[in-house]
């Protein structure tokens, strides 16, 4: 008998380190327009494939090709357009406020935009996001002011969060947005809970469920996964793949299993990868999967696959754990340049509209900025009461808190 | 009613009466649940209102904070309190802070029910008590009944409550009121007087104690399955001990328990669940800030040891009548 083979434990690694030059070689991407449109009835397992492809539909010269090209107007794209373009400014402002010690910690989107911007737009007023920290862009697309948000960021006596939140962890029931929590994947299974307790009342109004790639190693998200299968809850189940979690490449939550939309294939859930850089893929295959949640045919889940340009947040440096350059050399492109192609292609925009637009949006994002600042920042100006401390633990103080309350006297 | 009967009986009324209540859990649907607190509920009410849920603590919370977020009632059925783990993060992290930290534009009115505590031979995963685990959390509400008129009033009074509500039912006293004498016939709850359970709609207030028996030497703190334990070495030693039933341990009836420790001057904290930083700890610290100058002996605490929960050894471990017997001759003689 010969001695066997000693096992040998595998970790895997990203294509390229810094140092190195980036390599997306590993990234098989198909041609706009290429992927089919099943209807949204199809069966789930007649559409495997579609797990592992991606759908796209604008090409490389800016044009919107194949079945998934949506009904959006060019008004509804310049729209689009315009949410991203201040989402990016909104970020790159806030980044600076808090380079300039104005709050504690910011986190931006730059490269995802279009990924919440366009679902937003495709979702109704009504229907409720659990989203992550990094879909303010649902809130953006839905008229939400700069100024709370900014307030909320800086933790100032306007702060609809009283200050208790950390900066980026907003609400807004009225705008469809959830309560944002630090805690990774357990806004995902409450997502499908909200949206069993829509069917339960007979309602029509739906959920739509948000994830990194990370986070979808935790075991809500597969809890999540069986529940929303179970019961066919009307929820949208999204993960953004955006291929870094901080300094972890996707492959580590990943494992064997080829993408994360194929996770849902196990649950008999309707499973679609789509290019989260294209506005318009983007839009149409979240309205797919909203119309089916809609129609009562159950969950979907769709990866995003996208990449994220910037930092992890403030307190990243991703040149100690990527090529430097490798954002530059992702395969599909950004987000803002793309839809701007588009629309100037399609001869709805052109390159000084584009300027104006982010001169006005530029103008918009300080006003905002001004105004809140006027009612304070983290370290100066007027700030939440202690007060606030106390109140919302519970409905009603209860003794305990009354006397801790008086301790300190306010 | 059974302790059983109680609960099932305020889950009918609170479906009844509030469209928005839903119950679900593991076993909870069809079968009633396996020890039958749900029984009879989905054939009552439908599928859609009481269900049965996958084995997924965590699934089974996570979902209900979703609903509650919506707008439902849910009160939902985790088997056991030893298999509440994979829902922690839930319950601390979401179902507690949600109200606080969204600054009450979401709110999460929920009860999580869940058997609790020994005395059935059920090991260490059929036998825990982790109170101290909820109560150490802000935004919780911890309640544990000791009989079948407390658990339904209570639990109505938890549906019906704003806020997150913890409802640990110890599972020894389902059947039957017991005093920690596992040697002698079991009793049921027919003979007891809070067995006389109203059928409709009554509420028990959370964050109120009462006292199950008055008296002068010593005051007993004490919640579920150990006040009948409690009553019962009290008996025995002939010790004139004050019993009190917490019902609620977040938030406390430090009221009822200052003005009785002052009288007394003695207090012993009893509970089932392990003794390094349990309630008791807790309790104990509160009775010496409240009551230090009416104390005339130490705080005493009779609990559960410091180890995993034994099987064959249940009645070495569990704070039995016999060695709170001999902390109360023990306290009163001490000076």
């Amino acid at each position: 008998m010969t001695s066997p083979t000693p096992l040998h434990f595998h970790v895997p690694e990203p294509a390229s380190r810094p140092g190195g030059k980036p390599d997306f070689s590993g990234v098989s991407i198909p041609k706009a327009g290429s992927v089919r449109r099943p209807p949204v009835d199809v069966p789930p397992e007649e559409i495997r494939d579609l797990a592992y492809s991606i759908i796209r539909v604008l090409n490389h010269e800016g044009r919107a090709i194949g079945p998934w090209v949506p009904d959006l107007s060019q008004d509804e794209l310049v729209a689009g357009l315009r949410h991203m373009m201040t989402l990016r400014t909104f970020d790159a402002r806030m980044q600076m406020a808090q380079r300039q010690g104005k709050t504690s910690f910011y986190m931006q989107h730059t490269g995802e935009e279009a990924v919440s911007c366009a679902f937003r737009i495709a979702l109704g007023p009504d229907d409720m996001n659990f989203p992550t920290y990094r879909q303010a862009g649902l809130l953006i697309a839905h008229d939400y002011p700069l100024v709370d948000m900014m307030c909320q960021i800086y933790s100032n006596a306007n702060d609809p969060m009283k200050g208790r939140q950390l900066p980026v962890f907003y609400s807004s029931r009225k705008h469809g947005f959830f309560s944002i929590s630090g805690n990774l994947a357990t806004q995902f299974v409450q997502a499908v809970g909200w949206a069993m307790a829509s069917a339960i009342k007979g309602d029509n109004r739906i959920a739509a469920a948000w994830i990194g790639d990370g986070s979808t190693a935790e075991s809500d998200f597969h809890a999540a996964l069986v529940f929303a299968s179970t019961y066919k809850a009307p929820v949208v189940l999204n993960v953004v793949n955006n291929q870094w979690a901080i300094s972890t490449f996707q492959g580590i939550a990943r494992g064997g299993s080829g993408t994360f939309a194929a996770r849902g294939l196990g649950f008999g859930i309707p499973a679609l990868r789509v290019d989260g850089n294209d506005y318009l893929a983007t839009y149409a295959v979240a309205k797919w999967a909203i119309e089916r949640a809609r129609l009562n045919l159950g969950p979907t889940l769709i990866e995003y696959v996208t990449y994220r340009a910037g930092a992890h947040s403030t307190s990243d440096d991703p040149s100690a754990y990527r090529p430097k350059h490798e954002s530059e050399e992702w395969p599909l492109g950004d987000p803002v340049i793309r839809l701007k192609q588009h629309l100037i292609t399609a001869g709805a925009w052109s390159e000084e509209r584009h300027k104006q637009a982010e001169a006005e949006i530029l103008a918009d994002v300080i006003a905002a900025q001004k105004e809140a600042e006027s009612f304070g920042t983290l370290h100066s100006g007027s700030k939440p009461s202690a007060r606030d401390i106390f109140e919302d633990v519970y409905a009603e103080l209860p003794p305990h808190l009354r006397r801790q309350r008086q301790q300190i006297g306010v | 009613m059974t302790m059983i009967e109680a609960i099932r009986s305020a889950l009918d009324v609170s479906m009844g009466r509030n469209d928005d209540v839903v119950v679900y859990g593991e076993d909870v649907g069809f079968f009633g649940g396996v020890f039958r607190c749900t029984q009879g509920l989905q054939q009552k009410y439908g599928v859609s209102r009481c269900f049965d849920a996958p084995i997924s603590e965590c699934g089974i919370v996570g979902t209900a904070i979703g609903m509650a977020a919506y707008g439902l009632r849910p009160c939902v059925e985790l088997q056991f309190a030893d298999y509440m783990y994979p829902a922690y993060d839930q319950i601390v992290s979401e179902a507690a802070r949600l109200r606080y930290r969204s600054a009450g534009d979401f709110t999460c009115p929920l009860v999580i029910r869940m058997p609790t505590g020994g005395g059935i031979f059920g090991g260490q995963t059929h036998s825990q008590s982790p109170e101290a685990l909820f109560t150490h959390v802000a935004g919780l509400k911890t309640v544990v009944p000791s009989n079948p008129h407390d658990a339904k009033g209570l639990l109505i009074a938890a549906i019906e409550d704003p806020d997150p509500v913890i409802f640990l039912e110890p599972k020894r006293l389902y059947n039957g009121p017991f005093d920690g004498h596992h040697d002698r016939p079991v009793t049921a709850w027919a003979r007891h007087e809070l067995s006389e359970v109203p059928e409709g709609h009554y509420t028990t207030p959370l964050g109120k104690a009462v006292t199950r028996r008055a008296g002068e030497a010593v005051t007993i703190l004490a919640y579920g399955t150990m006040v009948h334990v409690a009553l019962a070495a009290v008996e025995e030693t002939g010790v004139d001990a004050e019993v009190i039933d917490l019902r609620t341990l977040l938030p406390l009836d430090l009221e009822t328990i200052a003005a009785s420790v002052a009288r007394t001057g003695r207090c012993i904290v009893l509970h089932e669940a392990t003794l390094t930083s349990g309630f008791g700890a807790e309790l104990t610290a509160l009775v010496q800030e409240h009551c230090f100058y009416h104390l005339e002996a130490p705080v005493m605490r009779v609990t559960g040891w410091d180890t995993p929960y034994p099987h064959a050894q249940e009645w070495d471990y569990f704070p039995g009548p016999v060695r709170l017997g001999q902390a109360l001759r023990d306290i009163v003689e001490a000076s």
